[in-house]
């Protein structure tokens, strides 16, 4: 356990490269036999002396998108880690390992912190009976160390060094604060590394390493993924609408018009020379969102109504309704621009009437509310998309005011962010909905691209 | 062409372009394993820099098909001379039709396009596949043959092969998912925000005047910009033109009042522009 990598025989190197492409598999990430072949070329064009190198050319050779990269850099820092066992030095003191930490965020030394790292989970990561303790953990060892508290240390070391304080002086704070968050992240890899080494690599590739943000479960999703995902709410617009726009194409050209083709026939003795393709009307449909934003669902609700905004362009009219047990229009709070991703659902909250006598959510009587006082918000061109899991806190689920609106609108689509075999348990009302309306699971950014691409009007 | 990964960063900045690591590797995979290069990254990274600049190492000739909505095969691959063509049945009028029509479907009537120039003639060449995914989907298609065995079948002439492969590098500013067989096919490359210290040596070469203490503030706000949450954040681009821009203001130094009245260099939406002054408290002076 103590050689090297680069001193690993031949056959070592292929299974670890397959165990690599393994676990990348199980990730989601798509790789042929031919890919791992040319993964296995660039080792050799490579060699091994170079860890970042043969990461790049990894990378290079297997991934195809960018959001597969994350997985990648976790997954490679298990297979191909920096250093291998315990490091040499003893058992670290506290003091003496905050004191480098901070002289070496003070000079954003990357190699230093990483060495740091390493002590550190060494350190104070271990839990268990000691010596050979039975695991490590990253989150131990941020709690005795502390890296935080080192701000105003650093922030102070550097001052005094830097001399005058300029405009720079003002970003100060906000470079250290990332710098630590660079050192947390190096902590939580290294004891993802060292727990690898005593459980076995597959299994904690599998299991440890978080997923891409685009299969992220919306209902698990923590702060950061949340925020993660909305970033990703342009770009996904972009490509949407170019999706739709291509669905529009094809839509628009390639029926034909028999009337006006058989007519046009006559002139050349009956024998149809020239089809005549019927011309599309272009009527851009209207969308109609109602989401429930309540606690257990707000995340997938947010992220959803964000989505739909980006691509208003696409649509005539956008109309965006919210409840959680009373409904209220909210689309005026979307206008392009002027939305703040992160305080839009605390915005929502606070400007609209969504509540009544109680907090929790009830589809019944907020559908029914909106079959009543929105009644003019959907007609024959309008597709109409329901957000939210379904789940009514043992309230009636009010189905006549659903049939209502599947009778009155062009399309109703429900979009579930429950997992499909969890619908019907408890207080949820999924699998009566899902009688009258077209249901679908709705997990992840990914499924949810897929749904919007194929189901959105065109 | 190269030896190693460092041969390879050498000589690219011997032509004034800055690799990182990746982009180094990847270069150097791409011509070792003679893959296509398929380049993602946002605007102003360097994408259609990096081509030009590898041609230029290699001492290649730049091939580009510059891809939009509605290119097809007469644009990217060849096309028949049908003027020339006519002219020359006009001409031969005593001609039998066998004669003809060998004749007309020669060499001599081809108009070459890039890829068909990409691959045919002897001389070393870097093929430029520019904003891949403006293109239709049918183009990628057509694309695959190409990349894939770097040969193209005219049907009047057979197929042709090239005797020696050029560089391919495709760009793509996924404003459209590419085909996964096109992407099998690539190396993939992402081009993102270099690192500070990349920046500043980017900054200063591209900018010979800039006083080191300018250029290193500079990325700095640059930088805390990119952390910020943007619409459009700044790209390499936008800071060598704020370099520029601050150099031919003679500002030496940065504080409040410069940066607030050249935000505009770095930013382009006036929400995003109110953000950074707010987060960056320009108003403090």
């Amino acid at each position: 356990m103590n050689a090297a990598p680069s001193a690993a025989a031949p056959s070592d190197l292929t299974a670890r490269l397959t165990g690599l492409v393994d676990a990348l598999r199980a990730h989601g990430v798509r790789v042929g036999t031919g890919e791992t072949v040319d993964a296995a070329r660039a080792v050799e064009a490579l060699g091994l002396e170079d860890r970042e190198l043969l990461q790049e050319g990894l990378a290079a050779t297997l991934l195809h998108t960018t959001g597969q990269r994350p997985v990648f850099d976790a997954v490679f820092d298990l297979y191909f880690p920096r250093a291998v066992g315990a490091p040499e030095a003893g058992p670290a003191d506290r003091e003496d390992l905050r004191e480098r930490l901070a002289a070496a965020l003070a000079d954003d030394d990357a190699e230093l912190m990483a060495r740091l790292a390493v002590e550190a989970v060494d350190g104070f990561g271990g839990y268990g009976s000691s010596p050979a303790s039975d695991g490590w953990s990253s989150y131990q060892t941020l709690e005795r160390l502390r890296p935080q508290t080192l701000l105003a240390r650093v922030r102070d070391e550097v001052r005094t060094r830097g001399g005058a304080p300029g405009f720079g002086d003002r970003l100060l704070e906000d470079e250290i604060r990332r710098r630590v968050e660079g050192f947390r992240r190096l902590v939580a890899a290294e004891a993802r590394r060292r727990v690898a080494e005593r459980r076995g690599r597959d299994e904690i590739a599998r299991r440890a390493v978080a997923p891409s943000a685009d299969r992220v479960d919306f209902l698990f999703a923590g702060k950061d993924r949340l925020a993660e995902l909305r970033r990703t709410v342009q770009p996904l617009a972009r490509k949407l609408a170019t999706r739709l726009a291509a669905r529009r194409r094809r839509a628009a050209r390639g029926r034909i018009d028999l009337r006006r083709t058989l007519r046009g026939s006559l002139s050349t003795g009956g024998v149809p020379m020239r089809p005549v393709l019927r011309r599309r009307r272009p009527a851009r449909p209207e969308l109609v969102l109602l989401c429930d934003v309540s606690g257990s669902v707000s995340g997938f609700s947010d992220f959803t109504m964000l989505l739909v905004q980006a691509l208003h362009d696409q649509f005539s009219k956008v109309r965006v309704f919210a409840f959680v047990n009373r409904i209220d229009e909210v689309t005026g709070l979307l206008v392009h621009g002027a939305a703040d991703p992160e305080g839009l659902g605390a915005r929502i909250r606070d400007e609209a009437t969504l509540t009544g006598w109680h907090g929790s959510s009830d589809y019944g009587t907020a559908l029914g509310e909106f079959t009543e006082r929105y009644a003019d918000a959907v007609g024959p061109r309008t597709t109409v998309f329901v957000l939210g899991d379904a789940r009514t806190n043992m309230g009636d689920p009010n189905l006549p005011a659903v049939r209502e609106l599947t009778g009155r609108a062009r399309r109703v689509y429900w979009l579930n962010p429950e997992q499909r075999s969890r619908w019907g348990t408890g207080d949820s009302a999924a699998l009566e909905y899902a009688g009258l309306v077209e249901m679908h699971e709705c997990r992840t950014v990914r499924q949810l691209s897929a749904l919007v691409g194929r189901l959105l009007p065109v | 062409m190269f030896t190693s990964v460092d041969d390879v960063s050498a000589r690219l900045a011997a032509t004034g372009y800055l690799a990182s690591p990746a982009v180094a590797t990847t270069v150097f995979l791409a011509d070792r394993l003679g893959k296509p290069l398929l380049v993602e990254g946002p605007a102003g990274v360097g994408k259609t820099e990096l081509a030009k600049a590898v041609a230029q190492v290699a001492g290649a000739r730049l091939v580009r098909l510059q891809c939009y909505e509605g290119v097809d095969e007469s644009r990217a691959l060849y096309e028949w001379n049908h003027a020339k063509q006519l002219l020359r049945i006009s001409a031969g009028r005593d001609e039998t039709w066998d004669e003809t029509r060998t004749d007309i479907f020669g060499e001599e009537f081809l108009l070459p396009r890039p890829l068909l120039t990409a691959i045919r003639g002897d001389d070393p060449k870097v093929l430029l596949i520019d904003e891949t995914d403006k293109a239709d989907v049918e183009v990628e298609g057509l694309l695959l043959e190409v990349l894939s065995d770097f040969q193209v079948t005219v049907p009047e002439l057979g197929t042709v092969t090239a005797t020696r492969r050029p560089f391919v590098v495709l760009t793509s500013n996924a404003t459209r998912e590419l085909s996964e067989a096109l992407r099998r096919r690539c190396l993939f490359l992402h081009i993102g925000f270099p690192d500070a210290e990349l920046e500043r040596r980017i900054v200063r070469l591209k900018v010979p005047g800039i006083d080191a203490a300018l250029a290193e503030s500079v990325v700095r706000v640059v930088g805390a910009l990119r952390a910020m949450d943007l619409r459009k954040v700044p790209s390499v681009a936008e800071t060598i033109d704020w370099a520029r821009t601050l150099l031919a203001l003679g500002a030496d130094t940065l504080d409040g009042s410069v940066v607030r009245d050249s935000l505009g260099v770095i930013l382009k939406h006036q929400d995003d522009v109110l953000k950074a002054a707010a987060k960056l408290d320009l108003d403090a002076g």
